[in-house]
Parts: C-alpha cells; structure tokens; sequence
C-alpha cells in the first residue's frame, strides 16, 4: 500500500512538469497553432541560466526567479526577431525553424556549460516538510511550485484585462485588431510566458534528471502526450493531461512489478514508461481525437 | 458641418487583385452615412480599407487627419468602432468579456461601467445573458453584442457592415431603431454598409452607390429614395 501512495506521489510530481512543459505548448499552439519542438530546449537553456546565477553566487529562489525572467524576454525576442517575420511562411518552413531552434539551443548550452552531467541542487532541503515514506521534499516542493504557479496564471488569464486581450487574440486575432489590441505584441508576450512556465518546469526537474543539454528530451515527448491527451487546444485540458500522464506511466510500471513479483513473469517494467505512455496516447486520440477535454470544432459553413 | 471622415480616390487590393478602383465620400460630423450597391460591388473592401485590413492607395481623413497606413489597432484607437461582417464575435469567451475586450484601449474605468450599464438599456438581453459564452447566443444577440461592442469603443464614428444580415425582418427593425438612438443621443457618426437598400436609405441622410469598386452617384437619401432610375438600376426594387 505504501509503495503504491509513493507511486501516485512520484507521478503527480513528475506529473506537475509535463502539465507546465504541455501548457507552454499549448499556450503557443493556441495563439498560432503551431508546436514549438524548441520549448523543452528553450526550458532546458534557462535551466542552466539559472545554475549560472547560482555559481556567480546567488541563492536558489534569487536565481530561480531571474531565469525565469531571463527567459521571457528569451522567448518575446525569439518571438520578435524570429518567428514574426515568418507569419506568412508556410508550415514546413516553421518547423524547421524550430527544430533548428532546439539544435541551436542544445548546441550551445552544449558549447558554453559542456555536455558533461552536472549535479543540481534542490531548494527543499532534506527533511524539511514532505511526508515519510509517501513523497520526499523535493516531490512535494515541484507540486507546490507548479501549482503556485498554474494559479497564478490562471488568474492573470481569467481576471486581468492584459489576459482577457491575450485571450481574445488568440481566438479571433482579426476582430481583436478591430477593438484595438496589439496582437502582434499578445503573440510575444504568449511566447515569453511558454518560456517562464518552461523554464518553471526545467528547474524543478533538473534536482531529479540532472543538469546536461539532454535533460527535456524525454520529457518534451511526456509533454506533448499530456497536451494530446488533455486536448491540445485547452490550456486545462493540458494541466490535466500531464497528472493523468504522469500518474498513469508510474501505475503502469507499478503494475508490471506487482505482476513479476507474484508470477515471475515479467511483461512490462519503468523500461517501458515511455512505449506505454505513447501507446496510451495513441488509443485515446483514436477514441477522442480531440482530446479527453478538447473542444470539437464544428464550423458551420 | 465639417465632415468627419472623408475619402477620395481610395483604392484597395487584395493580392494582385484590384477590388477598389475609385472610391469617394464624406460623412457628416454627427450624420449617417450608407453605402449601397450589389454583391462584389466593394461595400466591405471600403470599411476594410479605413481599418487598413486591405491594402490600400488614395486619401483617408478622420477629423482632418490621414489615417490611410495608420495598423488597424491604431485606427481603432482614435475610435472608430468597426462592427464588421459575419459580427466578429469571440465566440469561447463569455458575453461580459466580449464587452470588456472592447473597453481595453481606455483608461476610465468609471465612465466604463457607465457605457456597459447605457449598453444593456439599449440590449436588455445581453444584460441576461451576461455570463453565457458568446458562441451560444442567437444570430440576433451576437448582432446586437457586436453593436454593443462598437459602443463600448465610445467611438466617435461607427462602421456597420450589414446589421441586418440574416435576422428577423423584427429583429432588423429593432436593430435599426437603436442605430438611430445611438447616433441621436451618443452622437455617434455612422457609416451603414447594407444590402437592404429600402432599410438603409430611411436610416441614412446621405447615400453613395457603388458598382464594381467605383462610386457612381450619390445625393441625400431622400432624392436617392425616390429617383426611380437608380432605384430600378442599380437597388434593383
């Protein structure tokens, strides 16, 4: 039984980084309806800013919020000088932007910091809160994070009217023109909360997968099934998506040792997380293809 | 009275394709102003084109001032309240955000709650449906709520492009009853893009008729209304 309430807590903490990192995506795919492959390179990027910080000397919650502000101007100027004089390019041609955006990023955390694995430390020290034998400090910290910080935005989309314009941009950009919003500047202002939340979620995993340029390469992919899965048009959907995701990829591991321990058989192990969370998304989007809370769109013509 | 927009020789373009040739006409400060003319003729490439959605050549003046090139958030800023085609609703958000959104460019926030409470005395129906997302209302409520969006601009001029379309011939009465109302007691300056020519010249004090992007007469509603040449050429009743 406590091995099993462990599990459900290691998933929901797991769980909390793909819900930032899949709504990063979607607050992007929302707006322009494209997938930035960039934004787990871009998190991994201000995850090591934030090390920086932190050898120059500062401490961790100092260090934690300049990266995250360091990277929302990061991501309003990729948006800026990149992406915008894109906005007539085909398809293809931004995607391959972003995956040289990831190449570019990798590349160059890679040049500057090495690709040697750096340990990182975590700001919930040892035995201070958490509870024994179900979740360690560390996990109950990044839960608490990640929703303080999921609020927050949900506030500021739901009751301010700097929100309310970035909402309307992004469902009816035209009309938002017509009531004097600076869509362009929404579009940008989208990109660089993404790279916050990101950067968010990146710093909280780094204590758990360490520090090197490879660290959201697994997790982007969690990411982007937890945005499928919840509806990758719905910013709660995608919050959901990543629980569900994360909880499910430990149930199934959880459950694949109970059998081996019972049987001797062994058929499914945390080997194969990943291959089960894919096929998982794969069933749902056949069942729902938009998604367990995606918003079907009919369009009268 | 000094007009308070005029336009001369405006062109516009979509792509390579030229759908505005010669377009001129003036707008009385405080008058009501109507485009008439068939489909294809450039009624909504012209309210297009004084919000820069199109491109465009020729002269735009507002209150005296070139506006042509000005982006369209800018225009909208010098307010003028653009109810555009198919009534640009924002469909996922609530009624209530449709109407703030619409606010969002001023800083008064006491005279804003005053507009939202004079907007409901005009559409008592928006004001029960204030929490209900926009995509759910009627035809007739999202027509209203585009109106009721344009007012909460506090424009100075107001562009309509075909309030009547698709609606109840009751509905479209009411509709036309609270344009009159606005431009009467708000002081609002109109300019009517209809099809409905009959509707629009009781409306309007002053009428222009377009075909195939040209201007091609114009003269009081009243002389319009009863000239039997052009209501038979180009009004087609």
């Amino acid at each position: 039984m406590e091995q099993f309430l462990q599990q459900i807590a290691s998933g929901l903490a797991n769980g909390a980084i793909y819900a930032c990192v899949a709504l990063a995506l979607v607050m992007i795919y929302v707006s322009t309806d494209h997938i930035n492959f960039a934004q787990g390179e871009m998190a991994m990027f201000s995850t090591y800013l934030s090390w920086q910080l932190m050898t120059w000397g500062l401490s961790f919650w100092v260090a934690f919020v300049l990266a995250v502000a360091l990277s929302f101007v990061l991501g309003v100027v990729i948006e800026r000088a990149i992406l915008r004089p894109l906005h007539t390019a085909p398809v293809l041609s931004i995607i391959v932007v972003f995956i040289g955006l990831l190449a570019i990023f990798n590349a160059l955390a890679g040049a500057i910091w090495s690709y040697l694995i750096k340990e990182y430390p975590s700001p919930f020290p040892k035995g201070s809160f958490g509870i024994a034998g179900v979740i360690g400090p560390h996990q109950l910290g990044v839960v608490v994070v990640t929703l303080i910080v999921l609020t927050l935005l949900f506030v500021f989309f739901r009751y301010t009217p700097l929100g309310l314009a970035m909402r309307a941009a992004a469902q009816n950009p035209q009309m938002a023109r017509l009531v004097g919003v600076r869509v362009d500047w929404m579009l940008a202002l989208g990109w660089g909360l993404a790279a916050s939340v990101g950067a968010v979620a990146g710093i909280m995993v780094a204590h758990i997968v360490y520090l090197d340029p490879n660290m959201m390469g697994g997790i982007l992919l969690y990411a982007f099934a937890s945005a499928l899965v919840g509806g990758i048009s719905n910013p709660a959907g995608a919050v959901a998506g990543g629980f569900i995701v994360g909880i499910l990829e430990n149930m199934v591991a959880f459950a694949g040792n109970q059998i081996e321990k019972a049987t001797g058989v062994y058929i499914i192990g945390n080997g194969e997380k990943l291959t089960v969370a894919l096929i998982i998304v794969i069933f749902v989007l056949t069942v729902k293809p938009a998604g367990l809370f995606g918003r079907v769109v009919v369009k009268r013509v | 009275m000094a007009a308070i927009l005029e336009v001369k020789g405006l062109k516009a373009f979509y792509g390579q394709t030229q759908s505005l040739y010669d377009v001129g006409f003036e707008i009385e400060n405080g008058g009501i102003t109507t485009l008439l003319g068939a489909n294809g003729a450039g009624k909504t490439t012209t309210l297009r084109a004084i919000c820069n959605m199109v491109r465009t050549d020729g002269t735009i003046r507002f209150e005296s001032r070139e506006i042509r090139g000005l982006a369209t958030e800018e225009v909208v800023r010098l307010r003028i309240g653009h109810v555009p085609e198919g009534r640009g609703t924002f469909t996922t958000l609530t009624v209530d955000e449709n109407l703030r959104i619409a606010a969002y460019t001023r800083k008064d926030k006491a005279a804003i709650a005053a507009d939202l409470e004079r907007v409901f005395t005009y559409f008592p129906r928006l004001k029960e449906r204030v929490q209900q997302q926009a995509g759910t209302l009627s035809g007739g409520e999202q027509q209203m709520l585009a109106i009721a969006r344009a007012l909460m601009l506090k424009p100075r001029l107001m562009l309509l492009d075909e309030p009547s379309f698709g609606l109840a011939p009751l509905i479209v009465v009411e509709i036309f009853r609270i344009l009159r109302r606005i431009n009467e007691e708000d002081k609002v300056s109109i300019l009517l893009v209809e099809q409905n020519a009959a509707l629009a010249l009781d409306l309007a004090d002053h009428a222009y008729v377009l075909e195939t992007g040209r201007v091609v007469m114009s003269g009081p509603s009243s002389v319009v209304k009863n000239d039997e040449n052009i209501r038979k050429s180009y009004l087609g009743y």
